[in-house]
């Protein structure tokens, strides 16, 4: 047992963090510290930069153009971006669809894409959920039949994240709707969104931002070039894209950005006739969301250098349960702490209007956009697989039941 | 960064665990409650034979140079099957204190008579008025001749009757707060003065109010630099919630694994609970804040190794916080999980649930410790 880091480790950090330092656009860090989501601009200018420094496939293996990082490295790397605070690479291109084809993808997948993944150069979105089919993900009706060399696909999918910003789209759809088990007729497709037949309808969500979206598939003809793995053999592609590495999953990076702003807007609010900072409440709250933090960071080392231990191999941690749980909670109690720091000031939506009445209102702003994490975060602990749905995962897998 | 006990260690706890197994059922250890100690003497002998009294010490006064690691691992075990013995007060509080402080004749004669069994201590602290405060010292050590007089009292000292040597803390100088001023003395139990009046702590355990007056001591009773004892007691706590925070993961393991058997035999509407959602959930809630509760024990293990006194502080208050909060959910939980039968004295879950009750309030409880950390928001 060790349980510091190492020099190495140390050294690593220093290495990631000045380099995002240096490298971080000035107008995306700003924007991104008064706590807004990145632009769309945002995120393909930041992966671009990482990728010409080789970082950007940060957790794909080296023959396939990765860094060959240890898992802690790869934390230590989304920990320092998060923080900074720098745009996340595009989790569907990155952690999602890049490993699945280096797994299941032919040459020609591998070879068109992965390129196109790393750099940006395709904006891929998800493709999983139905209107009736959400965290019982195998009832999806979506339907692809086959005709000649290509596959004909008619239903819809919603919580489409980022599909109107997508150039693609990777697809879970129902092949063969008389399996056996329901697990066993689902096949796994790429589909260009420029193809004919697909509308892309927004979903706005608590927030007022457009995030989401409903994708309606009408006679979209998809080539079974595009198909991933065998024919029906869709659900094991899709258990190995879920059950793959989730060392971001905590996201604690973000908790931590966030706490901080809290604490640096306390130091500018007065409550009772002095700053919001010195009052205890206040204070015993911050304390108690660093104990909380500090406490899955642990978790989180555990779950990383077990993983490097077993290089890679064996089962999924059922710690990455407990980092999705306690991770989803903390973003969203950091986010509600930046909230009731704003007071009255996290009402008025940051809109233009409000733009052009006030000259630049940094703190304004800023607690306008920390509401609008506040709200989106609600989201934490629904997508991913709901927080109920880890706590059953939690119940077979370590409680044997 | 590397969480895997070496081979060492897994054998350590291997035996460690084998001997528990062996001697420590819950029946078992309601004999050694009967016990006119409260312990089982016997296991103590156990406890030497095995290397454990003398685990953190150096070779040369008969122990292993274990570490923190190396008591955490043991405390987890002793926290699985609630041991009662004086390890804690004896081995980790005593022991730290004179290894870290002790002169070398106090190390030869001490530890090695705690490594092979023939000394049991007690680390006399705590006053009434003091409650969680380290520096509030009213006791009192005055110079007399060669040697000093102590007056005063102390109070919840773990094990004091059981005790041949205690180590009180008393004010040497200054006032009652004053950091300085503190010096920690090496009293024998039986010394003229002395008089101990023991009771029984909700933990099942012994412990003793301690009543000293006109006690006299010798100068080499002295332990560390006579004003100094502050920084001492200090580090002694340190070591206490490291080994206890241990102990706590231990008892949430076994809690866990009761409440999961306890679960899957009951039947209430025609099922075991355990296929209740409700009750799944709550059980994944437990098992999740164990595993934080881990992280922290972790932590405070960490910590202690950490020269920088600052960052080892934060880090120490931390894992206090988290470990009572996470010993007190999973205890109030696997009592709720019980029902009735958990509400019992028969039963073992009860047990559990106050030996982290008596943990969670050792030198602070979570929001003593909180508050701290509130302090230096910034």
């Amino acid at each position: 047992m060790d349980l510091r880091f190492t020099p190495e480790e140390a050294a690593f950090r220093q290495e990631v963090r000045d380099f995002i330092k240096s490298a971080l656009p000035a107008d995306i860090r700003d924007r991104m510290k008064l706590g807004h989501a990145p632009r769309k601009e945002d995120t393909v200018r930041w992966q671009r930069i990482l990728n010409q420094k080789g970082w950007a496939t940060y957790s794909w293996p080296k023959e396939h153009g990765g860094p060959g990082w240890s898992a802690i490295q790869r934390m230590i790397f989304l920990e320092e971006n998060l923080m900074a605070p720098a745009p996340e690479l595009l989790s569907f291109n990155i952690t999602m669809l890049g490993p699945v084809l280096i797994q299941f993808g032919t040459d020609a997948q591998k070879s068109r894409f992965l390129p196109r993944l790393a750099n940006l150069d395709d904006w891929f979105c998800q493709g999983f959920s139905e209107p009736g089919a959400g965290s019982d993900l195998a009832s999806l009706k979506t339907a692809a039949k086959l005709d000649g060399d290509h596959y004909v696909v008619n239903g819809s999918k919603i919580w489409t994240s980022t599909a109107h910003n997508a150039d693609w789209c990777f697809l879970l759809v129902r092949t063969d709707p008389n399996a056996r088990k329901r697990q066993e007729g689902i096949s796994f497709l790429l589909v260009d969104m420029k193809t004919p037949g697909i509308t892309v309808r927004p979903i706005i969500s608590i927030d007022g931002s457009h995030h989401l979206n409903e994708v309606f598939f009408d006679d979209v003809k998809v080539p079974v070039n595009m198909r991933v793995h065998q024919e029906n053999k869709g659900w094991d592609v899709a258990k190995f894209l879920l059950g793959n590495e989730r060392t971001g999953i905590a996201r604690l990076g973000k908790s931590k950005e966030r706490l901080r702003a809290a604490v640096d807007m306390a130091k500018q609010v007065n409550q009772n006739g002095r700053p919001l900072i010195n009052d205890q409440t206040f204070r015993q709250r911050v304390a108690q969301l660093e104990v909380d933090i500090k406490a899955l960071e642990i978790t989180q080392y555990r779950v990383v250098s077990a993983y490097d231990k077993a290089k890679g191999a064996g089962k999924p941690d059922p710690l990455s349960s407990v980092l999705k749980v306690r991770g989803s909670e903390l973003q969203q109690y950091t986010t509600e702490l930046t909230v009731d720091v704003a007071g009255p000031m996290a009402t008025p939506i940051w809109a233009q209007e409000l733009a052009a009445l006030n000259e630049p209102d940094d703190m304004l702003e800023a607690a306008s956009a920390g509401t609008g994490s506040y709200l989106f975060l609600r989201a934490a602990s629904i997508y991913g697989g709901t927080n109920e749905i880890q706590k059953n995962i939690l119940t077979k897998a370590v409680l044997g039941l | 960064m590397d969480f895997e006990p070496s081979d060492d260690q897994r054998l350590l706890v291997e035996s460690v665990t084998r001997l528990l197994n062996d001697t420590y059922s819950f029946a078992q250890r309601k004999s050694y409650m009967a016990l006119p100690q409260g312990y089982s003497p016997e296991m103590w002998g156990k406890f030497a034979e095995l290397g454990l009294l003398g685990l953190p010490f150096a070779e040369e006064y008969g122990g292993f140079g274990g570490g923190a690691q190396e008591i955490m691992l043991v405390m987890q075990a002793f926290g699985r099957v609630l041991v009662l013995e004086p390890y804690l007060p004896t081995v980790v509080l005593c022991g730290t204190a004179i290894d870290a402080v002790g002169t070398a004749e106090q190390k030869r004669t001490l530890l090695t008579a705690i490594a092979e069994g023939s000394l049991k201590m007690s680390f006399a602290h705590g006053e009434r008025q003091a409650r969680y405060d380290l520096n509030d010292v009213v006791t009192t050590a005055k110079k007399s001749g060669s040697g000093w007089v102590l007056d005063g009292s102390k109070t919840v000292v773990s094990h004091g009757e059981a005790a041949d040597k205690i180590i009180v803390s008393a004010r040497t100088s200054g006032d009652r707060y004053d950091e300085d001023g503190i010096t920690l003395f090496i009293v024998d139990a039986n010394a003229a003065g002395v008089a101990r009046r023991g009771y029984l702590s909700r933990d099942d355990t012994r412990a003793a109010d301690l009543s000293l007056s006109n006690v006299s001591v010798p100068a080499d009773a002295v332990l560390g630099e006579v004003g100094k004892g502050f920084a001492v007691i200090k580090r002694v706590v340190e070591a206490g919630i490291a080994a206890t925070a241990a102990e706590t993961v231990g008892a949430m393991e076994a809690m866990n694994e009761m409440t999961l058997e306890y679960s899957k035999t009951r039947v209430q509407f025609g099922s075991p609970i355990s296929s209740y959602q409700v009750v799944q959930h709550r059980m994944s809630d437990m098992f999740i804040t164990q595993e934080q509760g881990r992280s922290m024990a972790m932590l405070a293990t960490i910590a202690f190794e950490n020269p920088d006194e600052a960052e080892r502080e934060r880090d120490m208050a931390m894992a206090k916080v988290g470990i009572g909060q996470a010993g007190r959910y999973v205890s109030q939980s696997a009592v709720q999980m019980h029902g009735g039968i958990g509400m019992t004295e028969e039963y073992a879950v009860g047990h559990y649930f106050r030996r982290c009750m008596v943990i969670e309030r050792l030198w602070g409880d979570p929001a003593y410790y909180l508050d701290k950390l509130a302090a230096e928001v910034a």
